[in-house]
């Protein structure tokens, strides 16, 4: 029977409340200031770093932090800061377009998944989604680079292709509910057909979901670019990255425990930052779900 | 109950097929040719033909397949071309680290997460809610290869606790063997903890705030009777999912940790094969993770109807 | 000595008002029937009774529950009472039960709780107070889950699980809202009698004064919060004082005005309609289960005609909309819109749809949130070979919001700044500005409050005349099918088991289904009328 109680849509925020209330999380200002600071060390490196990376100083090679590298010099007497500013590239970069591919492939499946629920098409989607699964990243990243040898191109695609699942699922799972609401139903006895009604009335409304989970795997990006590089699996040399700094520390840690330090401390923070905004946007966008996530 | 495992069975059954092509059609199909790959590119012509010889290259694509599958269906994995030896036998060898590591870390990471996330739901917004979410914020966040540094650092080089890395074998005594699993094991555990922690607390509370949360409560429960008789088990259910899920990321962390720490176990194996370009290795080493996640996931699902009576009866 | 008394409560959630001044009491035996529209504070009154109240809740006032003080005791000592002196029914059966334990555990734990009794009397007892809520042991073992009973059968063992320690007090919060009429007639004669039995005093809170007005021995009326009428049943409806009071139940058993204008000329015309279904196998080599959502349905809608479709859920109304609408195909019989059959082969026919609106029930549900009203009352116009544009399409827009009570100001405006009445107002434009033949209204007016559902039978009625207009009217709520349609359709399994003019049903009904249905229904006392 139908049931007198209404299923209440968050009212949508004009954009000035927005704002306002964007100011006012912490999260969000914490985690968007940090992730800005990293992308702007990216883009500042592109025409200035402190020292020039390209150039091995053997003299100043393992120095502590001081006033010249105010994060010391590797084994090579490069400038951590530069390196971390150049390797800050990398990882966005890796990042950014193994979300890319993620939510290019990812999301029309989901909407594609939802509007023929039930169907063989679904399933076949979602099957082939729980496959992806069984592999994580990291084994997709050594299959790959067992056949094609170790690459910073290898290790976007192995990443990307693990976020084609997650986002082809978020996609579903909003699809499906928005499926089930009347304004869709009107949109049907208004003559149009799936692909419309996904583009116009689906996926403007399973945006906000999509940013959310956006941000969550752009994190996770950089985090499995950090591992496979440490691995040997991502970024060649010469190209400064991260989890390759690490690498190269490894055997110098009980005497250059700063090359181990900034590197790591820079995923760290990147990480926290992107999750924090992550937190802050989800919040935003859903104040239903504030309640239950810190 | 019968026909739901059942059912989980096929699709476990066919999640493995369809693995395994994939698995196949990258690691043998994707070079080209197998056999010059491993050489690399100074062989000589006739040792690249005695090699396709001896991997049984020559044949179809569906020989080759059928025969890898029938070999690993009776234990033979095949002889590792760099080792000359069965890897079946290095592969079991390797398995008495990392099987040991990846139970020792999920057990230390559920032991801490579910306390954690248990307590920060019932107290939520008290300081001891505030802190467990902000600790497991960076938990989250920490690259595991970077928190095992930073803890070599610490226990093993600055205070001595533990060694820096290696593995006695276990013929050299349970406790030294566990103890130079302990440093790994924490480094795999805290990140999967903080993630496992949060979980559990936003179930929790999304649990907490259902309709017969309020039912019990005005049965006289007290809040801590309530969320211990009725919020708990229901709030298992999507944790029980993470730590399913998780365990593919543990795999994959372990084979990085397994680096940081010079560990012989199956992470360490499947780099020294990639280097030395011994695909047989790999794609045995990468076929027995898969079917790992793919058996943990499928015990999960079957959790999750020993849960859930709903799914017990629904098919 | 009364049982429950509440005097000059006050309550805030965050500092924001909810409760002014309510001051109410309940004798043993008693039934109080406490009623107001949504946001009026009755089931916030009855949280504060059992001290079950939101975070950031604080009250001032008295609440006495058979002489404790409830708004001074520790949470230890309110926990003894709960369940032990006071039992609580809900609103929602469905999710009311842990879906994961069985309900003899479930019962049970409301005496292990109180007594220090061992597990199997308290299954023994359990299973008294389901057979005492008339679900017998043979067809209800203790063993039973949940999912596996229908709405009004977990609302018992609610029911149940609140009366077990057989409490002085029990309060129920909409407990029948979310049921059928049958069932919700079947629960409310369940709590009668358990009242009637145990001696115990009821306060049940509902918005429909029909519900109450037979069981109730007082009556409160309240509204932003505050009681703005009290007095004894059914005395109270030839007397109201309030305004408000008088309002609601003029709106209640409001009848809009309207002139029969039934044609002989047959407008929709649907003729042994059949629609199956195949769910998904339940086994793995099984045969796959088929479901007969309609069975062969035949009935003829003529022009200017309102005829109303009435039936519980599951029925097959549903389906057999979808169906007129050319949403779903149809695996038998033929459906015709003034002669044109609504699939064309396999495709819908654009020509017949365009003449079709609908209104759904759920006004909240029924807008995409992040389109502006212009957009969202012009989407039919994709029906269209030639849409209107520019001026054309702005007067349509505007004639459409005028025509329907608002004005063309508010097309630029989002749906979130419109109330529920409002956004049912702008489902109407949207069904209107394409000129349909007919309007298929599915529900349209079930989720609101009684008087804006008045003022939208006002306005269906005034647009029927206007535009000569044909309605399909769908619903569960017969009071409202009988006020607006000419004929009627009653629908169970798929069949129409009568029809015939709305007021020859509605006091001469036939067929035995018709009859209990229209015996279910709660009415109003007469003097109120």
């Amino acid at each position: 029977m139908s049931d007198p109680r209404v299923s209440h849509i968050p009212p949508q925020a004009a954009p000035v409340r927005l704002w306002h209330l964007a100011f006012r999380s912490r999260n969000l200002v914490i985690g968007g200031a940090l992730t800005l600071i990293f992308v702007a060390a990216a883009l500042i490196s592109f025409v200035w770093t402190p020292f020039d990376i390209t150039q091995l100083d053997i003299a100043n090679k393992i120095k502590s932090p001081s006033a010249r590298n105010p994060l010391g010099t590797d084994h090579f007497g490069r400038d951590i800061l530069s390196m971390i500013m150049v390797g800050a590239r990398t990882s966005i970069a890796v990042a950014v377009v193994a979300v890319g591919i993620g939510m290019l492939f990812g999301v029309p499946l989901g909407l594609w998944a939802a509007a023929r629920k039930g169907s063989l098409l679904d399933e076949v989607i979602m099957r082939a989604n729980d496959l992806i699964f069984a592999f994580p990243a990291l084994l997709i990243a050594i299959m790959i680079t067992a056949a094609l040898g170790p690459s910073a191109i290898n290790a976007i695609a192995a990443i990307g292709i693990f976020n084609i699942p997650v986002f082809a699922r978020i996609t579903r799972s909003g699809a499906l509910s928005l499926w089930q609401r009347e304004f869709v139903m009107a949109a049907r006895v208004s003559g149009k057909n799936a692909a419309r009604i996904s583009v116009e009335h689906i996926l403007p409304n399973v945006t906000n979901l999509l940013i959310v989970q956006g941000t969550i795997q752009f994190s996770l990006g950089i985090l499995a670019e950090a591992g496979l590089s440490y691995v040997g699996l991502g970024a060649q040399p010469p190209i400064p990255s991260w989890g390759r700094m690490l690498a190269d520390s490894q055997t110098m840690i009980s005497f250059a425990p700063h090359m181990a330090l900034f590197p790591g401390l820079a995923i760290l923070l990147t990480v926290l930052g992107l999750n924090l905004m992550g937190d802050g946007l989800r919040d935003l966008f859903d104040p239903k779900l504030r309640r239950s996530r810190q | 109950m019968l026909r739901y495992t059942l059912k989980r069975l096929v699709s476990l059954a066919i999640s493995l097929a369809v693995a395994s092509v994939v698995i196949f059609l990258a690691i043998e199909v994707l070079p080209g040719d197998p056999a010059a790959y491993m050489l690399g590119v100074n062989a000589q012509e006739d040792t690249v033909a005695a090699l396709r010889e001896q991997l049984g290259l020559n044949g179809t694509m569906w020989e080759r397949y059928s025969s890898w599958i029938g070999g690993l269906l009776t234990g033979d994995f095949g002889i590792s071309y760099t080792y000359r030896t069965p890897v079946a036998d290095m592969i079991a060898d390797r398995m008495q680290v990392s099987l040991p590591l990846a139970i020792y870390a999920l057990t230390l990471s559920t032991l801490i997460a579910f306390p954690a996330g248990i307590l920060a739901a019932s107290r939520r917004g008290s300081a001891a809610d505030v802190s467990i979410m902000g600790i497991t914020q960076l938990g989250v966040a920490i690259p595991n290869f970077w928190f095992a540094m930073l803890m070599v650092l610490i226990f093993a080089i600055n205070l001595r606790w533990f060694s820096a890395g290696g593995f006695p074998g276990w013929d050299a005594g349970l406790y030294p063997a566990l103890k130079s699993l302990t440093l790994p094991a924490i480094s795999l555990a805290l990140p999967q903890a903080s993630i496992l922690a949060r979980i559990m607390r936003s179930s929790l509370l999304d649990t907490l705030s259902e309709d017969f949360i309020r039912t019990a409560r005005a049965k006289g429960l007290t809040r801590a009777q309530a969320l211990r008789r009725h919020a708990l088990r229901n709030a298992l259910i999507p944790v029980l999912t993470i730590i399913g899920l998780q365990f593919s990321f543990l795999l994959a962390g372990a084979i990085i940790i397994e680096n940081v720490f010079f560990l012989p176990g199956l992470g360490r194996l499947i780099f020294q094969s990639i280097s030395s370009r011994d695909l047989i290795v790999v794609e045995s080493v990468v076929m027995l993770l898969v079917f790992a996640v793919v058996l943990v996931n499928f015990a999960v699902e079957i959790t999750y109807a020993l849960v859930d009576p709903r799914l017990r009866h629904r098919s | 000595m009364t049982l429950l008394e509440i005097e000059s409560l006050d309550l805030d959630i965050h500092g924001t008002p909810i409760l002014r001044d309510v001051s109410l009491t309940v004798a043993p035996g008693q039934i109080v029937g406490v009623i107001g529209e949504s946001g009026s504070g009755k089931s916030m009154t009855a949280f504060a009774v059992m001290q079950l109240l939101p975070n950031g809740t604080t009250c001032k006032g008295r609440v006495t529950l058979s002489g404790h003080d409830m708004l001074a005791l520790p949470e230890a000592r309110l926990c003894k009472l709960r369940g032990d002196e006071v039992g609580m029914v809900f609103q929602e059966p469905m999710t009311a039960l842990n879906p994961i334990r069985t309900i003899g555990d479930q019962v049970a734990e409301t005496i292990l709780i109180h007594e220090d009794v061992t597990k199997a009397e308290a299954m023994a007892r359990a299973r008294e107070a389901l057979n005492r809520v008339e679900l017998p042991a043979d067809r209800f073992p203790l063993t039973r889950y949940p999912h596996e009973l229908s709405g009004g059968q977990r609302q018992r063992v609610v029911i149940a699980m609140a009366i077990a320690l057989r409490p002085k007090l029990l309060i129920a919060d909409e407990p029948t809202t979310a049921l059928d009429v049958t069932t919700q007639a079947q629960i409310l004669e369940l709590l009668k009698r358990l009242v009637r039995e145990d001696g115990m005093g009821m306060l049940m809170i509902t918005h429909d004064l029909a519900v109450v007005a037979d069981m109730a021995d007082e009556i409160v009326i309240m509204q932003h919060g505050r009681v703005v009428e009290r007095g004894a049943c059914p005395a109270i409806f030839s007397n109201l004082q309030h305004p408000y009071s008088k309002a609601l139940l003029a709106a209640s058993s409001h009848i809009p005005d309207r002139a029969c204008r039934t044609t002989d000329a047959p407008l929709l015309e649907v003729n042994r309609v059949v629609r199956d279904y195949r769910l998904p196998r339940k086994t793995l080599f099984g045969a796959p289960v088929v479901i007969h959502a309609v069975k062969g349905v035949s009935f003829t809608l003529e022009r200017g005609e309102s005829l109303g479709l009435v039936g519980e859920s599951g029925c097959g109304k549903s389906t057999l909309t979808r169906a007129i609408l050319g949403l779903e195909e149809v695996q038998g019989g033929t459906i015709r819109l003034d002669g044109q059959p609504v699939f064309d082969g396999h495709r819908v026919n654009r020509a017949v749809r365009r003449r079709m609106q609908v209104v759904f029930q759920d006004p909240y549900g029924s807008f995409n949130p992040r389109h502006r009203v212009e957009r969202l009352v012009t989407e039919p116009f994709h029906l269209l070979e030639t849409p209107p544009t520019g001026a054309a399409r702005d007067r349509a827009v505007d004639e459409a919001l005028t025509s329907v009570g608002l004005t063309p100001a508010d097309k630029d405006k989002y749906i979130h700044e419109f109330s529920g009445g409002q956004r049912q107002r702008i489902a109407i434009a949207r069904a209107l500005i394409i000129k349909p033949d007919l309007i298929i209204l599915d529900e349209a007016v079930s989720a609101l409050d009684v008087q804006v559902r008045a003022q939208i039978l006002d306005l269906l009625a005034e647009l029927s005349a206007k535009f000569g207009l044909t309605y399909l009217f769908i619903s569960h709520d017969l009071s409202v099918v009988r006020s607006i349609t000419d004929r009627v359709l009653v629908m169970k399994s798929g069949e129409i088991v009568e029809q015939g003019p709305t007021t020859r049903v509605f006091d001469d009904p036939q067929h035995p289904y018709t009859q209990q249905l229209i015996a279910a229904a709660p009415r109003l006392p007469e003097t109120a009328a």
